[in-house]
């Protein structure tokens, strides 16, 4: 007897709207001519087109790129490694600690985070740049990656890979042929989180980004801190639509994957 | 023990004792030491070629005066305050509006709701920044908000909504939002629905059935959203320094403004040292009250 009233339906709409219409306004208002962000004066592409002229917002975004893709792969290694040890490694020295280390960095406040690697990095000299951000994002993301994977190796069956160890594959031919493709959902939306904090991250970058390397949040940042601006308003729009567009195939990519599973085990047990 | 085994304990090991824990010490030494005109700015500096004379100079030398400082500064006092005061407030507001949202989702018919989910979830992948900043477009003197209401006849002059505390409730409600709905739509989702209606089978009208049944059951559901808006707000940076005004005094914002133009290194990381030890309690409740809830389930 599950009603839907028209309480919820509204409260659905409502809240939607609420989540929903910023960013509307925000794309829309990124077509606009005028040079006045509120007062509408009839669409354009300009704003596009002076953001693609702007030679610093180009180099941020590579920047940004690279140390996404550089820190996101490095994180993906670690945090699935530090998953599989804590899940499976059995008990060792410091697994509390490590437990720890790897829960905290998700907790804490950026500015925390952000503060206490810089003072590391001019402890020990390292000058601030790209390899600094790198580290930075690394050791925050890994964490992330680790929880989402060792939600997925709890849940999986430990007696395949004990099978194939018993059918004599050395124990890194079972991690590869038997543990790995099974994870291999949880690694790549494991790498897909870690890529998108990191494109995104604002206060570690301020922190720990030198003069030669700012990334495209720390330069959104300073030019909004004086106001809205429409050249902002067209980079953030192209940044939903690429964010947008990447969710969406990725659930359908996912949906696919699960309904054929599905498949495989109805036949399976069919047979 | 065999290499493999060590290898795969040590690599991501080191990494985070070299670049989580041993940051957070030189920051707990750092908040004990004192300003200086040097490189770097703070002394005194460990020397470990001076022997054992070297070691007890150094801890000689470190002191409280840092956290003595901050209390005796009005400014980080009602930083603090005002950090807590924001974050319980807007917690409170973010459940208020996700309740109902959470409710809709689970009453929604079966086949809308994985997509229901999605619209919930998307927000939380585009950045964070550019959610905060699609604000300021909207709340501006000049902006959105203020040209309906004009044009609507309700206001005859710009409200002035950016740069105050009311902008950084806003801000924080509509970013923090999805927190809150997803826990409290997973408890409901799991509600049994024979409950309810045993519940006014006997009696109850809808809404003492919802008070009665629906709300208790899902508390688990109130509590995780509760604490995973409240403890990320209580350090937040990047809202109060876009939506809220120089009145707006949160604790995230005066650590990376002491940090970055007072370049007082020694107190910056007090200020840190004590906003963690206020994190630190909303942190241990949550994980206790994640660990009652898993045991409930077993």
């Amino acid at each position: 007897m599950r009603r839907f009233s028209w309480f919820n339906a509204t409260s659905l709409t409502l809240g939607f709207a609420f989540l929903y219409l910023p960013m509307l306004i925000l794309i829309i208002y990124s077509f606009n001519g005028g040079r006045n962000v509120a007062i509408w004066a009839g669409f354009s592409t300009k704003w596009y087109g002076e953001l693609f002229r702007d030679q610093a917002f180009l180099d941020a975004a590579w920047v940004t790129l690279r140390v996404g893709l550089m820190s996101s792969t490095l994180a993906t290694i670690l945090g699935t490694m530090a998953a599989y040890v804590i899940v499976r490694g059995g008990r060792f020295k410091g697994r509390t600690v490590m437990s720890g280390m790897l829960y905290a960095p998700i907790v804490m406040p950026e500015v925390i985070t952000g503060l206490s690697l810089l003072l590391l990095f001019i402890a020990i000299g390292l000058d601030r740049g790209l390899v600094t951000i790198v580290l930075a994002h690394t050791t925050f993301t890994m964490c992330f990656v680790s929880v989402v994977v060792s939600s997925r190796l709890v849940t999986f069956d430990q007696s395949l890979e004990e099978a194939a160890l018993d059918l004599g594959c050395t124990p890194w031919d079972a991690f590869k042929s038997v543990t790995l493709p099974i994870i291999a959902p949880a690694v790549i939306s494991g790498w897909l989180l870690a890529f998108t904090l990191s494109l995104d991250d604002l206060v570690l970058a301020s922190f720990v980004s030198g003069p030669s390397s700012t990334t495209l949040p720390i330069k959104i940042f300073s030019a909004v801190r004086l106001g809205v601006s429409p050249k902002i308003n067209a980079l953030s729009t192209l940044m939903i639509a690429i964010v947008a567009i990447g969710v969406i195939s990725a659930s359908l990519i996912n949906k696919r994957s699960v309904t054929k599973r599905l498949k495989d085990e109805q036949e399976a047990a069919a047979s | 023990m065999n290499y493999r085994r060590l290898f795969l304990i040590g690599v991501p090991y080191v990494w985070l004792l070299a670049l989580f824990l041993v940051p957070f010490i030189i920051v707990l030494k750092i908040s004990l030491s004192d300003i200086a005109l040097s490189i770097p700015p703070y002394t005194p500096t460990l020397d470990l070629s001076e022997g054992w004379a070297g070691i007890k100079d150094f801890f000689s030398k470190l002191d409280f005066d840092n956290f003595l400082f901050l209390k005796t500064d009005p400014l980080y006092w009602k930083a603090y305050v005002s950090s807590l005061q924001i974050a319980i407030f807007s917690t409170a507001i973010t459940l208020l509006v996700g309740y109902p949202i959470a409710y809709g989702m689970a009453r929604a018919p079966e086949e809308w709701r994985a997509t229901l989910m999605m619209m919930v979830i998307l927000p939380f992948w585009t950045s964070f920044l550019i959610r905060v900043y699609s604000w300021m477009g909207i709340l501006g003197k000049e902006g959105f908000l203020n040209s309906a209401l004009m044009w609507l006849g309700i206001v005859d002059e710009p409200l002035t909504i950016l740069n105050t505390n009311t902008a950084v409730y806003i801000g924080i409600v509509y970013t923090y939002l999805p927190f809150m709905i997803l826990p409290i739509y997973a408890a409901l989702d799991k509600l049994d629905i024979s409950l309810l209606e045993a519940a006014e089978d006997l009696g109850c009208t809808r809404t003492s059935a919802f008070w009665l049944v629906t709300l208790p059951l899902s508390r688990p559901g109130i509590v995780a959203g509760s604490f995973l808006v409240f403890i990320p707000v209580i350090g937040e940076f990047v809202i109060p320094s876009l939506l809220g005004g120089s009145n707006t005094l949160m604790i995230g914002k005066i650590l990376f403004e002491e940090f970055s133009s007072n370049r007082d290194w020694p107190v910056a990381s007090a200020v840190a040292v004590l906003l963690l030890l206020i994190v630190v309690v909303p942190i241990v409740l949550f994980q206790r009250s994640q660990e009652r809830q898993a045991e409930a389930q077993k």
